[in-house]
C-alpha cells in the first residue's frame, strides 16, 4: 500500500516534469535551440491563471481563466519567437542558451513584481479532495494530473500524426532546408512551436500549482525537467514523458529509503551517469554523420 | 592610426602590440594602484569585489571564450576553492600563501576529473551536465557537514601573510592591493597562456574541432586542460570570495551564481580578457546605480522610495537580452567598434564587423 501511494505521487510529479520537458523537446526538435526559460514559462502560466481565478484577484470562473491563460501564453510564446528569437536564427546554440536564461531572469522579475514573492496556491476545483480505496488514500489532484497528462499526450500525438500543421512541424524539425524547399513556412512554424510549448508549459504550471503552491522561484523546477529531457532523449517527445516519470518515481523512493539530504541529488546523479553512458538518452534517434 | 608591420613570427605573439599600448596598460595599472587615494573605503570594497568577480570571470572565460565550452556550473568550483582554502588553513594550519595556490589546484584537479567524462559532450549537453554539477555541489556541501559546516557554513579567517593581517573591514585598502596583485598575476598568466601553443590549440578547438584534429591537436586532452586551467583560476577567485564574504554557506555558491558568472562574461565580451573586467564592473555597479537612481527619483518626486525585490536581476537580464541581440561581442566589442571608427575615421563602414551567419549547423548528427 505504502509503495503504491509512493508510485502514484511519483507519477503525478513525474507527469509535471514530463510536461515541462515536453516543452523543451518541442522547441529543441524544431529549432535546435534550447529554451532554458521553459520552467519560468510554466511559472508564468500558473501565475496568470492564478491571477484570473483566485478570489482576491479577478475571481473569474476556473475554466474560463484556464482558457485565457493558455491563449495568452500561446500568443506570448509566438511573439517571443517572432520578435526576439528569430533574430538568433543561425547563431550558435550557446548564444540562444544565454538569451533564454536572461529571459528567465526577466520573467521571474515580472512575475515577482506583479504577484509578489510569497508562495500562493491556485484555487482550482481539482485541489484538496481525495479518493479512498480501502487503506489507500489518493489525492484527487494527483489522479487528475496523470489523467490530463495522458490526454494531452494523446492530443499531441494526434496533432503531429493527423493534422497538416503537425506534419509540417515534424518536417521542419527533421530537415529545415528540405522543408523550406517543399514550401513549408519554416520561420512561422518555429513561432507556432514556441506558442505550442508556451501552451504546454501553462498546462504543466496549472497542474503544478493546483497540486501545491507556486512562487516565482518555481521556474527553477525547469532544471529537473532538463534532467528528464536528457534521460529520455532530448529529441524525443515520448522520451520526455518517460524521463519525467523516471525522475518523478526516483524522487519519492529516494526520499523514503535514503538518509535525509541524499534524495534531492538523485535526479542529477542519474542525469550525469546518463550523460556519460548514453548521452543521447533512452529513446533517442541517433543518426550518424556520413562524410 | 598606427599600423603595425609584423616582420617576424615573434611579432605575432608579442605581449603588447606596440609600445603605446604598453604605456596605456601601465597607466591603467598605476591608476588601479592609486585608486584608494581617490575614493572612499566603501567604493574600495566594491572595487575589490569587481576584481574578485573578474578573476572568476577570467576563469570561465578560458573555458567559454577561448575553448568554446559553455559551463553553467562554475560556482561549484568557486565553492571548492573557497572551502578548500579555509579548510587547509584550519585543519592543516597552512599559511595563506600555501593554502591559496593549493585551493586553486584542488579546484583545478576537480575540474579535470569532471572533464574526463564530460568532454565527450557537445554544446547543450555539456551545459546541462555542468548545470547538474552546480546543483549537486550545493547538496554535497550540506551532506558533508562534518567537513564543510553544512547549513551553518564556514568562517573564513583573516588573511595572514608574514604576520601582516588583511581584513575586509579592518584594512580594506590593503586587501584591495592584495587582490589587485593577484589579479595582475592572473592577467599576466592568462595573456601568456594565449600566446602559448596551448592557448592556440584552445582557439583551434573553439573554432572547429574537426580542423583542430586535422592539425594534430589532441581535442580531448585540450578540452581537459582547458577545464583544469579554468577551474584553477575560478577556484582562486572563489577562495578570495570566501575571504571577502568572511562567512559562506552552501547557498553562497548557488546555481544563480553559476549562471550570473556566465552572463557577466557575455555582457563583457566573450573571448577577451577585457570582457571579464567590463562584465564584473557592470554586474557589481548595477545594484549601486539602481539604488542611487531610486533615491534620486524618491527625492525628486518626494515619494517614499519603492523597493522591488529582484529588480537588479531583472534589469541585468534585460541588458543581457539587448546585448545578445544587438552586440553579441559585448561591451568590449562595442568599445572596439568605437575605437576602430575613430582610427579609420572617414573609411568606417557599417557592416565592417558583421558576423557571417551559418545556417543548418545541426548538432544532432555529430
Amino acid at each position: 500500500m505504502d509503495i503504491l501511494q509512493l508510485i502514484v505521487s511519483g507519477l503525478a510529479n513525474g507527469c509535471v516534469y514530463g510536461l515541462i520537458a515536453l516543452g523543451f523537446v518541442l522547441i529543441y526538435k524544431a529549432t535546435e535551440s534550447v529554451n532554458f526559460a521553459q520552467g519560468d514559462f510554466m511559472m508564468l502560466g500558473a501565475f496568470i491563471t492564478l491571477g484570473f481565478t483566485n478570489a482576491h484577484y479577478m475571481d473569474l470562473p476556473f475554466w474560463l481563466s484556464v482558457l485565457l491563460a493558455i491563449s495568452i501564453m500561446g500568443v506570448l510564446g509566438y511573439l517571443l519567437d517572432f520578435v526576439i528569437l528569430r533574430r538568433m536564427f543561425g547563431q550558435s546554440q550557446v548564444a540562444v542558451v544565454i538569451l533564454t536564461i536572461a529571459l528567465g531572469f526577466v520573467i521571474r522579475f515580472i512575475a515577482g513584481a506583479i504577484w509578489g514573492h510569497e508562495p500562493q496556491s491556485l484555487e482550482s476545483p481539482i485541489a484538496g479532495s481525495e479518493l479512498r480505496f480501502g487503506g489507500l488514500v489518493l489525492g484527487l489532484d494527483e489522479v487528475w494530473v496523470i489523467i490530463i497528462t495522458l490526454l494531452l499526450t494523446g492530443v499531441l500525438y494526434l496533432f503531429f500524426a493527423r493534422t497538416k500543421l503537425g506534419v509540417a512541424m515534424q518536417a521542419s524539425s527533421q530537415n529545415q532546408l528540405a522543408a523550406y524547399y517543399m514550401g513549408i513556412p519554416v520561420k512561422r512554424i518555429h513561432s507556432l512551436i514556441w506558442g505550442l510549448s508556451g501552451i504546454v508549459a501553462t498546462i504543466a504550471g496549472i497542474l503544478f500549482a493546483s497540486k501545491g503552491s507556486i512562487d516565482p522561484a518555481a521556474g527553477l523546477l525547469g532544471i529537473k525537467a532538463f534532467a528528464a529531457a536528457v534521460i529520455g532523449g532530448f529529441g524525443s517527445l515520448p522520451g520526455a514523458l518517460l524521463g519525467g516519470i523516471i525522475i518523478g518515481l526516483v524522487e519519492p523512493f529516494a526520499a523514503r529509503y535514503m538518509p535525509a539530504g541524499y534524495s534531492q541529488i538523485f535526479p542529477y546523479l542519474i542525469l550525469i551517469v546518463m550523460l556519460v553512458v548514453r548521452p543521447h538518452g533512452i529513446l533517442s534517434q541517433i543518426q550518424t554523420k556520413k562524410v | 592610426m598606427r599600423t603595425v608591420f609584423k616582420t617576424s613570427y615573434d611579432a605575432d605573439i608579442r605581449l603588447f602590440k606596440h609600445n603605446a599600448q604598453a604605456f596605456w596598460y601601465l597607466l591603467l595599472f598605476a591608476i588601479a594602484i592609486g585608486l584608494p587615494f581617490l575614493v572612499n573605503d566603501f567604493l574600495i570594497g566594491e572595487a575589490t569585489l569587481v576584481l574578485i568577480w573578474a578573476i572568476c570571470g577570467m576563469g570561465l572565460m578560458i573555458l567559454v571564450g577561448q575553448t568554446g565550452q559553455a559551463s553553467l556550473g562554475h560556482a561549484a568550483f568557486m565553492a571548492i576553492g573557497a572551502y578548500s582554502n579555509v579548510l587547509y588553513q584550519e585543519h592543516f594550519s597552512m599559511p595563506f600563501l600555501l593554502s591559496f595556490p593549493l585551493s586553486g589546484l584542488t579546484a583545478g584537479v576537480a575540474g579535470a576529473l569532471i572533464a574526463l567524462p564530460t568532454t565527450r559532450l557537445h554544446g547543450i549537453y555539456l551545459a546541462i551536465a555542468t548545470l547538474a554539477i552546480s546543483v549537486l555541489a550545493e547538496d554535497l556541501i550540506v551532506i558533508l557537514e562534518p567537513i564543510t559546516g553544512g547549513v551553518a557554513g564556514l568562517f573564513a579567517p583573516d588573511i595572514q601573510i608574514f604576520g601582516f593581517t588583511f581584513n575586509r573591514y579592518g584594512n580594506p585598502v590593503e586587501l584591495y592591493w592584495l587582490v589587485l596583485a593577484i589579479t595582475f598575476v592572473i592577467v599576466y598568466l592568462y595573456r601568456n597562456l594565449l600566446r602559448s601553443p596551448l592557448g592556440r590549440s584552445f582557439a583551434a578547438v573553439r573554432d572547429s574541432e574537426v580542423s583542430a584534429k586535422a592539425m594534430g591537436v589532441n581535442v580531448a586532452r585540450t578540452k581537459m586542460l582547458a577545464f583544469a586551467v579554468s577551474c584553477t583560476i575560478t577556484g582562486l577567485g572563489g577562495a578570495l570570495m570566501g575571504h571577502f564574504a568572511t562567512v559562506f554557506t552552501h547557498e553562497t555558491f548557488n546555481l544563480i551564481m553559476s549562471i550570473t558568472l556566465l552572463l557577466i562574461i557575455v555582457v563583457g565580451g566573450l573571448g577577451t580578457i577585457h570582457g571579464a573586467f567590463f562584465g564584473a564592473i557592470v554586474f557589481v555597479l548595477l545594484p549601486l546605480l539602481i539604488s542611487f537612481t531610486r533615491d534620486g527619483i524618491a527625492s525628486l518626486t518626494g515619494a517614499s522610495s519603492i523597493t522591488i525585490p529582484g529588480l537588479e536581476q531583472g534589469i541585468f537580464g534585460a541588458i543581457l537580452i539587448g546585448f545578445i541581440l544587438f552586440e553579441p561581442m559585448g561591451i568590449y566589442g562595442r568599445w572596439f567598434k568605437i575605437r576602430t571608427y575613430f582610427e579609420l575615421f572617414p573609411f568606417y563602414r557599417k557592416d565592417m564587423f558583421r558576423r557571417q551567419k551559418s545556417y543548418l549547423k545541426t548538432e544532432r548528427t555529430r
